[in-house]
């Protein structure tokens, strides 16, 4: 009886000191807002990241810890940037914050709608569902020009100020900062998720969803959740882009997007959500220095990356890592130590 | 109305020699090959270059495209893909993709960005009718030698040795191993020869698809949805399935234009839903 209990109580410890904030994960943050103040003149670039990071984030969600492959994540992104623009642009709704939470809800539909298509079949029959949404909301767009403005993208849209007062400037400063703020608030609703039972049993489901729905998973529930809220995300990460640059374009919906977004996924490494923000640092800085050199041959460097990292294997560019982990994972242990919580492997 | 039949046939036939590759090596080892494209590229550029640059008979092109195709293909299977097959789908996605984006920007790099042409014989060129069907001497010569290869393919794999043990392999490799059979071998030679296919549809297909740096992208998803819908335990499948696609694509842009493409991407994911092993699979055994 007691000794069941003191599992119980470990198990919750389990699931707390998982939770528990990692020392770096303040270095982190810190660092991130201090860019508003450091870095001024790289705001623009910055905010590329900051989208670009809940982006991958997003995709860290079905892929990293619910196991979907996604080819066409990029149809969510582009749903929710246009959304936020068309709104912005008719005047609708002209708070930015209300219309990239509209967008992300809009996106949510979106995903709710089309997660029933994922449920279903293999990796391949995926692939090719989530690029066939993709496809046929780019050509959605593209069709019903007099609205999204077709192939020239949706021209002529004012962004109004940030909570009236707060100007988007041509140097990215408002830019970031909102961008940052966005990408703070929902990293901490998706870590708050992953660490849950609920994100458990979602990696759970990755590992074998036949056993998982052995041991009383709803599978196809968890899934369609997880890909309705990966979608809500996705679709902000555009109505970051649309809002920031004041325009939508036909290739938000593109097949290189949602190409692009895995390798940024995979550069970070998937399954820990820092992942697609540490792919979106290197990706975009490494974009910048490679698109200065050849401009218009940047997708074969692209591509090698991709090539090379599978054939190196993903296992082992991690193991490259393995020294600066087994430092980080020092610090937190000295912290758990400090605070006297046993670990839960005594009492197995 | 008939013509439009005629010229769809024509487009599914050379979408099938195009995808007919990826449906073995699809089926073979399980291997999600985005970059099958490239390889049809390939060919499409050096037909382009040989009837173009160095003055060969288009005819006599067809089979240099088809050969470089088959040694491109050859060479990049022992030296790279072998590393991939064991690996997880995402890794063979990632990999794939990354041979698309290189070979975009590589043909983009030697050959520039622009639409390119070939010089087709005047004697392909016109129409006739017969019994009042407009039938495009071109597409013609894409039926009459995509039909022989089809004839030849079911041929190979009826009823030769080889297609019997590619046909064991495809149905349980391990089993396959097993009885002695190279199912390695059996796999670098017919994914040189899909490759090689491929590079002859990429060939024909110059006049009636066009031919740029984008191509494997653009086509990507035609092959994907041949193989998808046709499932990959038989020939007949993805024949029929590019049939289809070919007939439904070339009618729908004639009579609804302004849906483009969104009927074909739509079919696909209702029937990728109704049926996820495929239109014309039969049941499988695992």
């Amino acid at each position: 009886m007691i000794a069941s209990r003191s599992n119980i109580l470990s198990a919750t410890d389990w699931l707390a000191a998982r939770a528990r904030w990692h020392p770096l994960e303040f270095v982190f943050w810190i660092a991130a807002f201090a860019a508003i103040y450091l870095f001024p003149d790289r705001h623009l670039i910055l905010t590329e990241i900051a989208w670009l990071g809940l982006f991958a984030l997003s995709l860290d969600l079905i892929l990293g810890y619910a196991g979907i492959i996604s080819l066409g994540h990029a149809a969510f992104f582009g749903f929710g940037a246009y959304t936020a623009a068309l709104l912005a642009k008719y005047e609708i709704i002209n708070e930015p914050v209300m219309a990239m939470l509209i967008a992300g809800v809009a996106a949510m539909v979106l995903g709710f709608v089309t997660s029933f298509l994922v449920l279903r079949g293999s990796d391949l029959t995926r692939l090719m569902v989530t690029l066939g949404v993709a496809l046929v909301l780019r050509e959605l767009a593209n069709r019903y020009g007099w609205l999204t403005g077709g192939a020239d993208g949706l021209q002529g849209v004012t962004i109004q100020p940030l909570f009236g007062t707060f100007r988007f400037d041509m140097f990215g400063h408002t830019g970031y900062t909102y961008c940052l703020t966005v990408l703070f608030v929902l990293f901490l609703i998706a870590r708050r998720l992953v660490n849950s039972p609920f994100g458990l049993s979602l990696l759970s489901v990755k590992g074998n969803p036949l056993r998982a729905s052995a041991i009383g998973i709803s599978v196809d529930a968890r899934l369609v959740a997880i890909y309705t809220l990966a979608a809500g995300y996705a679709g902000i990460a555009g109505a970051l882009l649309a809002q920031t640059t004041a325009f939508a374009s036909l290739e938000m919906f593109s097949f290189d997007r949602s190409a692009d977004l895995l390798l940024v996924l995979i550069i970070g490494g998937a399954g820990y959500l820092y992942g697609g923000l540490i792919g979106a640092i290197i990706f975009k800085f490494m974009q910048d220095y490679l698109s200065a050199l050849t401009p218009q041959y940047w997708p074969f460097w692209i591509g090698l990356v991709l090539v090379a990292i599978v054939l190196v294997g993903r296992d082992r560019i991690s193991s490259w890592t393995a020294p600066i982990r087994r430092i980080a994972a020092q610090m937190n242990w000295r912290t758990l130590r400090s605070r006297q919580i046993a670990a839960p492997t005594e009492d197995l | 109305m008939l013509t439009i039949l005629f010229d769809g046939i024509a487009y599914g036939m050379l979408l099938f020699v195009l995808a007919s590759g990826l449906s073995v090596t699809l089926g073979l080892m399980n291997f999600v090959n985005l970059a099958h494209g490239s390889f049809a590229m390939a060919g499409g550029y050096v037909t382009v270059v040989t009837v173009n640059r160095l003055g060969i008979p288009f005819f006599a092109s067809l089979p240099i495209a088809f050969l470089v195709s088959a040694i491109i293909g050859f060479l990049f299977e022992r030296t790279l893909y072998v590393h991939v097959y064991q690996k997880s789908h995402l890794d063979q996605v990632l990999f794939t993709i990354g041979l698309v984006f290189m070979s975009v920007a590589a043909v983009d790099y030697v050959m520039g960005s622009s639409q390119v042409f070939v010089q087709v014989p005047d004697s392909l060129h016109g129409k006739f009718d017969v019994f009042g069907i407009g039938v495009g001497r071109y597409r013609l010569l894409i039926i009459v030698i995509c039909g022989l290869l089809t004839v030849a393919l079911q041929f190979i794999l009826s009823y030769t040795r080889f297609g019997s043990r590619l046909r064991a392999a495809v149905d349980d490799g391990r089993v396959a191993s097993g009885l002695g059979i190279n199912v390695n071998r059996i796999f670098a030679v017919t994914f040189a020869f899909g490759s090689g296919l491929a590079g002859l549809g990429g060939a024909l297909g110059v006049e009636i698809l066009g031919l740029d740096p984008t191509f494997p992208l653009k086509f990507m998803i035609y092959f994907l949805i041949v193989v998808t819908v046709g499932g990959t335990s038989s020939i007949t499948g993805p024949f029929l399935a590019s049939l289809l696609l070919g007939i439904g694509d070339v009618a729908g842009k004639y009579y609804v234009p302004s849906l483009g493409a969104f009927v074909i991407y739509t079919i696909m994911i209702v029937i990728l839903i109704w049926r996820p092993q495929g239109l014309f699979a039969r049941a499988s055994a695992r």
